[in-house]
């Protein structure tokens, strides 16, 4: 486990008085695309806001690149590890380019705000997320697609070689779901690597080259979703009974549940 | 638009720069105006005599002694009443976050009512203005805390705070005898009237030390606008921040209610008046302070001529003129 970039050891992760995880152990293998997954409120954003230093755990340490996390200067952490916040605040009247330049912040300092690097970042940020042409657009005028692409490029710009994605397709039509997700897949394959939190099994299936299964605070299974994934696991996961088969298209596991009723075959 | 030296760069907005130099030569104009004219007429080439020590005697004592010194100290409060509506203003995400709406200029005053009931001089009312303003701010401060402060809570607990503290000044102000309470009276309305330098001096050192602080903490404060998390993925420290700018800001409040009274709506109207103007993205501090000294010394000059010879103090005036302005902003408003 050490020898991933960043792992949690024996976390207990809490809000207030409310234990959501104990003794929790995680490690995001190195160019992984690694989603978390579980049923409502089993701990899956917690878990990924401790990984990214949002939450401090209350027992256990979060590590990267072999160092507790909140050792490191904030802005060090920053130019490694990014982070999609599941919910952000559009400041009333920003562009799109001034948002997605926002994302150079751990990279400037008071004297250097804007060094050719930081502008080629942005540049490439709004092409790979398409919003290129929605440069000078105001963001609260955007779609919610639109908008969620922008928070998407901004994240991109602060050039991290690891993502934490939280909930990234929330809100989203079907469409630009899988817009999203075809964009974190090319982001993987150019050589970054990505967490995200998914609620949809079949897009975690399809799109994670690592699953983390979650219930009650705890990991259930790990591993390659070929093989954690079955009929079993689903049960104890999210008590429900279903059948798997395999996806047409990506040849991943697909989930389809089980009907309450046999339905008449049509007429 | 992007100025770079070497391995130094510094990023900047034509229209903030375009607004920011036209409000500082607004401010120039203003202060001209208010020095050389008036009851007295001291014509432009005089006054700058005057203020060097080569003037006529009469000249000197109406410039340097009476009209310069009410100027600059109405720019300086003015800068720090817009610098602080702005730190609030960003810190709660929300225009009511104003000083004037979450207790702390409602602090400023009981403790300057309070040091005028007590029978204190001139400073001992400065002096329990910037106490009020700093107590009041620790309460509202401790008791929005959980966790962090969340800007809506910080406005709530201060809404709260304001109505309870403005209950306890009519208090105030129904118990103590005629001439305090008339006293307390003109000083709660705001007033530049008979400032002198040693106003001034005091304001011009606190500002040069919080304005500096103040323009550091810009950059971060924005990014926290767009909520704790967003911010934190990019490495800044939110409560290191934000506990700076709380006290940036409430110094900044205290000074100015300390050297004019608590003089109402700067706070709130400049830092949304500049935004729109500089059409920049959330609140910006810099255009909001040459903002706020613009008007403050605009309804100065409005509160001594407007129904000359009868002089109103500044506060009655920074209401009306600020609120139309805002209210015709808003109107064609896009942003």
């Amino acid at each position: 486990m050490a020898d991933a970039r960043l792992y949690g050891s024996d976390l207990t992760l809490a809000y207030d008085q409310r234990v959501v995880a104990t003794e929790l152990n995680v490690a995001i293998p190195d160019r992984s695309f690694t989603v978390i997954i579980g049923p409502n409120a089993c701990g899956k954003s917690t878990l990924l806001r401790a990984l990214a230093r949002m939450l401090k755990p209350r027992t256990g340490a979060v590590h990267l690149d072999g160092s507790v996390i909140t050792a490191l200067p904030s802005k060090e952490v920053a130019r490694r590890l990014g982070l999609l916040p599941q919910s952000s605040i559009v400041p009333d009247g920003i562009t799109v380019a001034d948002l997605v330049s926002r994302g150079r912040y751990p990279h400037q300092r008071l004297m250097r705000q804007w060094s050719r690097a930081d502008e080629a970042a942005v540049t490439e940020a709004m092409r790979a997320t398409d919003v290129t042409e929605l440069s000078d657009r105001i963001v609260d005028e955007l779609s919610g697609g639109q908008r969620q692409r922008v928070w998407l490029a901004m994240a991109l710009a602060q050039e991290t070689p690891i993502l934490l994605l939280d909930e990234p397709t929330t809100f989203l039509d079907i469409a630009h779901q899988i817009e999203v997700l075809d964009l974190c897949a090319d982001l993987h394959e150019a050589g970054r690597t990505l967490v995200a939190v998914l609620h949809d099994l079949n897009q975690a299936c399809r799109y994670a080259t690592h699953l983390i299964v979650m219930r009650d605070g705890q990991v259930v299974a790990e591993g390659d979703p070929r093989e954690v994934v079955t009929p079993e696991l689903v049960e104890r996961v999210f008590d429900l009974r279903c059948e798997i088969i395999t996806d047409p298209q990506s040849g991943t596991p697909l989930i389809v549940p089980e009907h309450r009723r046999r339905v008449s075959s049509p007429a | 638009m992007t100025v770079r030296v070497g391995p130094w760069s510094v990023r900047l907005a034509p229209r903030a720069l375009l607004t920011g130099a036209l409000l500082l030569l607004a401010a120039v104009a203003v202060s001209v105006v208010a020095i050389s004219t008036g009851e007295f007429t001291v014509p432009v080439p005089d006054v700058l005599a005057a203020l060097v020590g080569e003037g006529t005697p009469v000249a000197e004592l109406i410039v340097a002694e009476l009209r310069a010194p009410r100027v600059v100290t109405g720019l300086l409060v003015g800068a720090a009443f817009g610098v602080c509506g702005a730190i609030f203003q960003s810190l709660t995400r929300n225009p009511l976050g104003s000083p004037d709406f979450i207790g702390f200029t409602a602090g400023a005053s009981t403790g300057g009512i309070l040091a005028v009931v007590a029978g204190g001089s001139a400073l001992a009312v400065s002096g329990g203005a910037l106490a009020g303003c700093v107590i009041t701010a620790l309460l509202v401060y401790g008791m929005a805390f959980r966790r962090g402060v969340q800007g809506y809570r910080l406005v709530l607990v201060g809404i709260g705070a304001n109505a309870l503290l403005l209950a306890v000044n009519s208090y105030l102000l129904t118990r103590a005898n005629i001439n305090d309470a008339a006293t307390a009276g003109a000083w709660l309305t705001g007033s530049l009237s008979g400032r002198g330098w040693e106003h001034a001096v005091p304001v011009a050192l606190a500002l040069a030390v919080l304005l500096p602080v103040g323009a550091a903490l810009a950059r971060p404060l924005r990014m926290i606008e767009m909520g704790d998390d967003a911010a934190r993925a990019v490495g800044i420290g939110v409560e290191r921040v934000r506990a700076a700018a709380v006290v940036t800001g409430v110094l900044l409040c205290g000074v100015a209610v300390a050297a004019a009274g608590p003089v109402v709506f700067v706070a709130l109207a400049a830092p949304q008046l500049a935004r729109r103007l500089t059409r920049s993205a959330g609140v910006t501090l810099a255009s909001s302070a040459l903002m706020g000294a613009v008007l403050l010394t605009v309804s100065d000059l409005a509160a001594q001529r407007l129904l000359a010879p009868t002089q109103l103090p500044v506060g009655v005036v920074t209401a009306a003129i600020g609120g139309t302005y805002l209210a015709f902003l808003l109107r064609k408003d896009r942003y």
